[in-house]
């Protein structure tokens, strides 16, 4: 079984297609999936190897992508829907939120929604408030829908996979800077990872950090400075917004008695909100110090390059934070 | 109504009694829009902005439209592609080139959104979405509020084909057909929706075929002739003025270029079709006419091209000297304060 060093494209692509190859109930549709290969270039070749029936091109109608994709699961297919950013699924919140999530429960579990929804979020890119927000976590509020987050390709691949073998809908949230970033991904067409468990990306006895995703970019290389400054922190990628699995946080938090949150989120109701409440409610008696949130500015994200940088969290915001639940 | 597309070379110009001076200014603006585009292709190539989405080969229906239009008094709801359209009522090439540099005193939002995304009130353009379709309900919403306050004045919201697959199409166009709203919805049909070809998007050959289930007329256009294009929103435009209701009118054009800086239109599309409709060019035709009617001279297109390009050269000047904006910029109010209202 060797592990290979693959970008988290290349870890999306070969969980798809190793599911499609292993299951022809499982097909894809979306904006620009086929021809053009996915608008990040995720589902390239796919047409070739699978043909029309299973890589669909469809209209500009994100309503019907996740609902038809719905309405497919729902009669028995396995459909892998892509709405081109997680900004343009807002337009199909009815399908996702109103029917996937809640049909199973509604109708006394007559029907299971085995469906996917893949899309993209997250700034950085300069294209502006209504293509660059991270809201993932309005999809976390609801139950009956699972909300991927991974910020690994080793995660990426073993989550997809998961995703696509599970009964229940998924929101996979893929980020759109981070597509090339690489690690090494087992080639076992089995490899798959649990749906709901965070992960220990570092470990560290002064504070935690939870994160997921961009946010663990920004963790990450904040460690690295503090490290220096001898600071060490113990970064926990939750990996799953939804199922939601605090069991690692709790127990760092009891070893490190301070926490900070890094989101990409707009602040308020975040996840960030979530999990503070958690800790006072389970950890109050270990809490040395105030918990901190590291997330965007409580604006529309804003398009000139300057501009938006600002309004994003960063490493040099981390490092900030985590000095101060220090008392520093 | 439909002009054949396979064949035209030539301007329909039936009907249309229209000053040489306003022609010229037809012709002036098409070539200033194109020009100005072309410039901010190489922009994007020479590494110096971060995108670009470009109107080459929608300058006839856009100009068409926009000059018929009562600048300043119709609304205007436009999308990405109408750089030409927005010229036309009164967007500057300097305005546009401090957008796509996203530098400080860009007027449409403070360098806040990107470019492309139209905004201005005192032309009655109205500020553009990025998910597309979005305009449509909001069009019907505005064309309500004319009719509502007994003004005359139209609204005129435009997208491409692709984008008519969304919902707000129909919900929009549904609801401006049951209360006969003065609006026109024109649809810029360029033939594909960034790789998806039109038989991907709909069943239908026309989009105005659908005119008949809102209970609106319908009408297609050459797209790549300026004059057809002007006369069928001039008179889209009576109808909705007299209470005759929206119309739908879809111009058919062409894009030979990529969809996007970020598209590379060889993947889906054979470069014998891109030169077949390269050669119904909207801004060659109607030179050539112009030409033939002794309207135009050589002469004069030399001048036209040199007063172009100097705008353009100190468009682009101004935009790179010009600062990035500070950063107070990002928290510009997001809530309107108590005494606005
Ligand atoms: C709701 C939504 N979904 C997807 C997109 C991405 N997108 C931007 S432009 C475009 C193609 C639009 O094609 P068409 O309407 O034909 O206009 P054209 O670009 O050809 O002028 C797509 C899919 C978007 N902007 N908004
Ligand atoms: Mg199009």
């Amino acid at each position: 079984m060797a592990d290979t060093p693959i970008t988290i494209r290349e870890a999306l692509s070969a969980a798809l297609r190793e599911e499609m190859r292993r299951d022809e109930r499982v097909f894809i549709m979306g904006e620009e999936v086929g021809v053009w290969g996915g608008t990040y270039a995720v589902t390239r070749g796919f047409l070739d190897e699978f043909g029309e029936k299973r890589v669909r091109d469809t209209p500009i109608a994100e309503m019907v992508i996740a609902g038809a994709a719905t309405g497919a699961a729902m009669a028995g297919l396995r459909p892998v829907a892509e709405i081109m950013t997680i900004n343009f699924a807002f337009l199909a919140l009815d399908a996702i939120i109103n029917h996937a999530a809640k049909v199973r429960y509604m109708f006394n579990g007559q029907f299971t929604v085995p469906l996917v929804v893949r899309t993209t979020t997250g700034g950085g890119k300069q294209l502006g408030a209504t293509h660059s927000h991270a809201p993932e976590v309005i999809f976390a509020h609801f139950p009956g829908l699972y909300v991927a987050v991974p910020g690994t390709a080793y995660d990426a691949k073993g989550m997809l996979k998961a995703a696509i073998r599970d009964d229940n809908p998924v929101l996979f949230v893929e980020h759109s800077t981070m597509l090339q970033r690489r690690s090494p991904v087992p080639d076992d067409l089995d490899f798959t990872l649990p749906i709901g468990k965070s992960d220990v990306k570092r470990q560290g006895d002064d504070v935690t950090i939870v994160t997921y995703q961009k946010g663990l970019e920004w963790s990450m290389a904040a460690a690295e400075q503090l490290a220096k400054e001898g600071i060490e922190v113990e970064i926990i990628d939750l990996r799953w917004l939804r199922p939601l699995d605090l069991e690692p946080v709790f127990e760092s938090f009891k070893k490190t008695n301070r926490c900070v949150i890094v989101e990409e989120s707009l602040p308020h109701f975040n996840v960030g909100a979530e999990i503070s409440a958690q800790l006072q409610e389970h950890m109050f008696d270990y809490m040395d110090a105030p918990i901190k949130r590291v997330s965007a500015m409580d604006i529309p994200l804003p398009y000139s390059r300057e501009l938006e940088l600002m309004a994003l969290p960063s490493a040099d915001k981390v490092v900030a934070a985590v000095k101060e639940v220090l008392g520093g | 109504m439909v002009t054949n597309l396979e064949t035209s070379q030539q301007i329909d110009d039936a009907g249309i009694d229209l000053e040489t001076k306003t022609l010229l200014e037809m012709y002036w603006q098409m070539v200033r829009a194109r020009r100005l585009d072309e410039r901010t292709w190489v922009l994007h190539r020479q590494g110096k902005i971060a995108f670009h989405i470009s109107g080459i080969g929608h300058e006839g229906v856009q100009v068409g439209a926009a000059m018929a239009l009562r600048r300043g008094y119709d609304y205007a709801h436009l999308y990405y592609r109408d750089l030409a359209f927005a010229l036309v009522l009164g967007y500057t090439p300097r305005e546009w080139m401090l957008s796509v540099f996203g530098k400080e005193g860009e007027p449409t939002s403070g360098a806040r959104q990107m470019p492309s995304h139209w905004s201005n009130k005192k032309q009655g353009i109205m500020p553009a979405s990025s998910p597309v379709a979005t305009q449509v309900p909001q069009a019907a919403g505005m064309a309500l509020a004319s009719k509502l306050r007994g003004e005359d004045r139209v609204t005129l919201v435009s997208l491409g084909e692709g984008s008519t697959s969304e919902g707000d199409f129909y919900e929009g166009l549904n609801w401006a057909g049951v209360h006969k709203l003065p609006m026109i919805c024109l649809v810029e049909n360029n033939i594909y929706a960034i790789s998806v070809p039109m038989h991907l998007q709909m069943a239908v050959p026309n989009v105005a075929d659908r005119a008949p289930m809102f209970g609106i007329e319908g009408v297609v256009v050459d797209g790549n002739d300026v004059l057809a294009s002007y006369r069928a929103i001039k008179e889209a435009l009576e109808r909705a003025r007299s209470g005759g209701g929206p119309t739908l009118v879809e111009a058919k054009t062409y894009r030979p270029v990529p969809h996007s800086s970020d598209d590379d239109d060889r993947t889906y599309r054979s470069r014998d079709e891109v030169e077949e409709w390269k050669k119904r060019d909207a801004i060659k035709r109607f030179e050539t006419y112009l030409l033939d009617k002794g309207i135009l001279s050589g002469d004069m297109i030399e001048e036209i091209e040199g007063r172009v390009r100097l705008e353009v050269d100190e468009a682009q000047a101004a935009a790179e000297a010009a600062p990035y904006p500070p950063a107070e910029n990002a928290l510009f109010p997001v809530y309107a304060p108590a005494d606005e209202a």
